[in-house]
């Protein structure tokens, strides 16, 4: 009713198209609001040709279509970050109907300072005033009428994770649209804004045809802004000669470089804004607060870090053998899926199908997703971010820093994601050292190697000391790394957000983010990988591949000759090692390899990458790179294998 | 001023560390000088109102005192690093080396030493913390772009400090940011443009990050980050007064 109503009140709007993009810092509750709107019509992307997420979603409201863009969490437009130019590049070039700037009202100051970028670039905006039950716990009240009168733009209050505010926010933000756009500024209050003014008038005489606000590209040319001097020179010489002429001014009169001095300018507004519309009651120690405190205690940190992460261990095994259980008998039920190694091509092929998928939803649904739901959980509640300020000295040792912590954890899970979520890290170095670090991190499927083969037929305690090698083997081997790629570390810059109860939104979110990798490239690896190597077996093309790959595995790791073809079925999936072994030898594998063997056979097993994980890593940094990683994994594996075979004989003689 | 004077403003900025008292005994193992001598010397000090000495309380550093020790352990420190990692000289004498070079070592020789070396800002053992130069640039952007002639610059108008040197609950003002613009641009889009006022709520323990309060929000800055952000010096941070 209500839609046909303003179908006929706008009869020259039907079915109106809208793009709205949200935009804001982090941890303020933006994928909250994204999700209240979208529901689950959502499609989670990459921003093109970029290593930074991009989040689109739907919402049919009031007889309009509107696409909601959730753009990256960030504090500002310089173009410090890949998620900083994404975001002005996108506002400037795709032009979105209106932009709904999220706020964090508990953090306000430091949240206006990126507002106020966004009303130098004179877009439509509505600024959603979020987390006003955080505020409120802190005893912070914000007058918000007397916020929009300052900021000249519409401001919606809201408490997101319960919904509250979130219709009139829609609604706010329709009604903007079709209005001229909003041009006044909040005016800076010194030097500053003549010099803004005399450039921006400038470039608007001059006509140049940018695709920016000429009061936002008066401001850049003051910071100096690299990107915006080469689009201006490029169109006017006069322009960039007096912007030069008025940042040296500036630069002489503040005694410090000119984005500096801006960026000091608009600090001093934001912090004058607060004064204006926000009071501080003293409360007492919140919830949050105590929480807080223990979590990064000298000695307690430490404590509450190891059971946070012992607890997703647990918790994930437990699940995931209840889970494990039910599929495989349900699996089971359909069809063996054990791997097929003789009868027609045909059914080789078609079982390597079937056992793949069955492999990736036995396997990897059962431990991964409860993993990751998990740690999605911990990780918006807060507790994640206090785990890495506690670990930054540890992972300084192998030389990362705090961050890295949350993406080798993943990898515990399933190395392919895990890599994915090294994007959080500040540069290409960080991130490829990290990624680097998780092709060693014992994952699901390595795990089911050390149990199936050592701890079953060696013993528990060997298997612990496999995992023990394994984690010292990172160790070792990213401490290489560091000195071996060139760079410095830039060191941890982290917001330390206050303890929040987790949507179960943003925690859904997460998960299928994670996910998706999964099911996008660890299945189809597994299922056409599977009939590829079983197909070939089915051949009976394996003997001369073994034969050929006999001197580095009978003759430097001292394996039968099989291994061969037990590590070539590992590179499409690592559990193939321990069902090949139990298809070729029997259940009984001890019988035919010796404990030394075994071990050896795990250890080389765990240490070289999978395809899929290869497949992440070109996706993630490009050929040269990915090939890199696993040319030294390969290397290492080989390595370790041989001076193991050796070490341990005298051991086990 | 001459070269011992120096060696024992240098001991001295290092022993008086963390608002702790040095001793006689402490200065003499660490210069390996008798105690005699180290009580005459401090009697010199004392009189030049460099130190505060009183026979049975131990030694601290006066302003002046401090200001003068912390230019000569930066000389020292950044000395280290050059003959460590320009020179190529091992770990085991650069100390030596440097001590004897510190004493010659021009404002505009460790300016350019500092310039060459990308403003670093630890010793090569990755211990010690090199002080900010004293003089008065914003910032290491600002002392680039600057031509020869220190003259006109001038030293800094304030002593300013590491946050890494400061306890928790103490508050201070930003005074500069070393080193990296883009560090410096993520600190500055953060909050922590020049004056603003910054409180530390926690210091991680085994050289872990700090937490400070900034503008109503609560960041984490690693050691290295934290070694690089000067506040003007609250009182009672660092050295003596």
């Amino acid at each position: 009713m209500k839609e046909g109503r303003h179908r006929h009140r706008r009869g020259h709007q039907n079915g109106r198209r809208l793009t709205i993009a949200l935009a804001g810092n982090a941890n303020v509750g933006k994928s909250v609001i994204f999700n209240q709107l979208t529901g689950s019509q959502q499609i989670i992307g990459n921003w093109p040709g970029k290593t930074v997420e991009r989040a689109e979603g739907s919402l049919h409201i009031d007889g309009y279509d509107i696409t909601i863009v959730d753009l990256p969490g960030i504090y500002s437009l310089s173009t410090y970050s890949m998620e900083e130019l994404v975001t002005r590049e996108y506002i400037a070039h795709e032009k979105p109907d209106v932009i709904i700037n999220v706020v964090g009202a508990a953090v306000l100051e430091r949240n206006l300072f990126f507002t106020l970028q966004l009303i130098e670039m004179e877009v439509p905006l509505v600024i959603c005033l979020n987390q006003m039950d955080i505020a409120e716990d802190k005893g912070i009240t914000i007058d918000s009428q007397k916020l929009q009168e300052i900021l000249g733009r519409s401001v919606v209050t809201t408490v997101a994770s319960t919904g509250k505010g979130i219709r009139e926010l829609i609604e706010k933000a329709i009604g903007v649209v079709g209005r001229p756009v909003q041009r006044q500024p909040v005016a800076f209050r010194n030097d500053i804004e003549e010099d803004t003014k005399e450039l921006s008038g400038m470039i608007e005489a001059e006509q140049l045809q940018l695709e920016y606000a000429s009061r936002w590209v008066a401001i850049k040319l003051l910071e100096g802004d690299p990107t915006i001097k080469k689009l201006v020179g490029s169109k006017s010489t006069s322009v960039i000669r007096a912007a030069e002429t008025l940042s040296n001014r500036l630069e002489e009169l503040h005694q410090e470089p000119g984005f500096v001095a801006v960026a000091s300018e608009r600090y001093a507004l934001a912090n004058q804004i607060v004064h204006d519309v926000q009071t501080q009651k003293t409360v007492k120690l919140s919830l949050s607060d105590r929480l807080d405190r223990l979590a990064t205690h000298k000695v307690f940190g430490y404590i509450v870090s190891l059971g946070v992460i012992g607890l997703l261990l647990i918790w994930t095994f437990t699940i995931g053998t209840l889970l494990s259980n039910l599929f495989s008998k349900a699996f089971s039920f359909f069809q063996p899926v054990d791997p097929k190694l003789s009868g027609t091509l045909l059914s080789a092929l078609w079982n390597g199908v079937f056992g793949g998928f069955v492999a990736g939803v036995t396997l990897v649904v059962p431990y991964v997703v409860p993993f990751y739901i998990m740690l999605a959980i911990m990780e918006d509640s807060g507790i994640l971010t206090r785990v890495a300020f506690m670990t930054d000295s540890a992972m300084h040792q192998i030389g990362l820093h705090g961050k890295a912590i949350i993406p080798l954890i993943l990898g515990l899970g399933c190395n392919v994601p895990a890599i994915c979520s090294t994007r959080i890290m500040g540069t290409r170095r960080e991130r490829l050292l990290a990624a680097f670090a998780i092709t060693f991190a014992p994952c699901a499927a390595r795990t089911i190697i050390i149990m199936g083969l050592v701890a079953a037929f060696v013993g528990i305690w060997w298997a612990l000391a496999l995992y023990v090698i394994d984690i010292l083997l990172l160790v070792v081997v990213v401490k290489i790394a560091v000195k071996a790629v060139p760079g410095e570390l830039t060191g941890l810059i982290m917001e330390m957000h206050s303890f929040k109860r987790p949507s179960l939104s943003v925690v859904t979110r997460q998960t299928w983010a994670r996910t998706k990798s999964l099911i996008t490239l660890v299945f189809p690896i597994y299922m056409a990988g599977t009939a590829i190597v079983q197909g070939v077996y089915a051949l009976g093309w394996f003997g001369p591949v073994n034969k050929a790959l006999s001197f580095l595995t009978v003759g430097w790791l001292r394996l039968p000759v099989v291994a061969g073809v037990l590590l070539i079925f590992g590179a499409v999936r690592k559990e193939l090692i321990l069902l090949m072994a139990v298809a070729i030898f029997g259940s009984n594998i001890a019988g035919s390899l010796t404990p030394v063997q075994l071990i050896v056979l795990a250890l080389v097993g765990t240490i070289y990458p999978c395809l899929a994980t290869v497949g992440v890593l070109t996706k993630e940094f490009g050929w040269k790179a990915a090939w890199a990683i696993i040319g030294a994994n390969t290397a290492i594996a080989i390595v370790v294998g041989g001076v193991a075979a050796r070490a341990l004989a005298l051991i086990f003689h | 001023m001459s070269a011992s004077t120096e060696e024992y403003l240098e001991a001295l900025y290092t022993l008086t560390q963390d608002n702790k008292t040095a001793t006689t005994s402490k200065i003499s193992k660490r210069l390996n000088i008798t105690p005699a001598s180290v009580t005459e010397m401090l009697r010199k000090l004392a009189d030049g109102g460099y130190v505060n000495y009183s026979r049975y309380q131990g030694v601290t550093l006066t302003a002046k005192g401090y200001e003068m020790a912390e230019k000569m352990t930066r000389k020292h420190r950044l000395l280290e690093r050059f003959l460590h990692d320009v020179l190529k000289i091992g770990n085991d004498r650069v100390h030596k080396e440097a001590c004897e070079m510190e004493h010659a070592l021009s404002d505009t020789t460790e300016r350019a030493i500092c310039q060459t070396l990308k403003s670093p800002y630890k010793c090569p053992d990755d211990k010690k913390v090199i002080p900010a130069c004293n003089l008065g640039f914003s910032s290491c952007e600002e002392c680039k772009q600057w031509g020869d002639g220190l003259e006109k610059v001038g030293p800094r108008k304030t002593n300013v400090v590491s946050l890494a040197a400061l306890k928790e609950k103490q508050e201070a003002k930003i005074a500069f940011i070393r080193g990296d613009n883009k560090a410096l641009r993520r600190l500055l889009d953060m909050g922590l443009t020049p004056g603003t006022k910054v409180t530390i709520s926690r210091v991680a323990p085994l050289k872990g990050p700090v937490e400070i309060a900034v503008r109503g929000s609560h960041l984490a800055l690693g050691e290295k980050i934290a070694c690089n952000v000067f506040v003007e010096k609250p009182i009672n941070a660092g050295g003596g007064g």
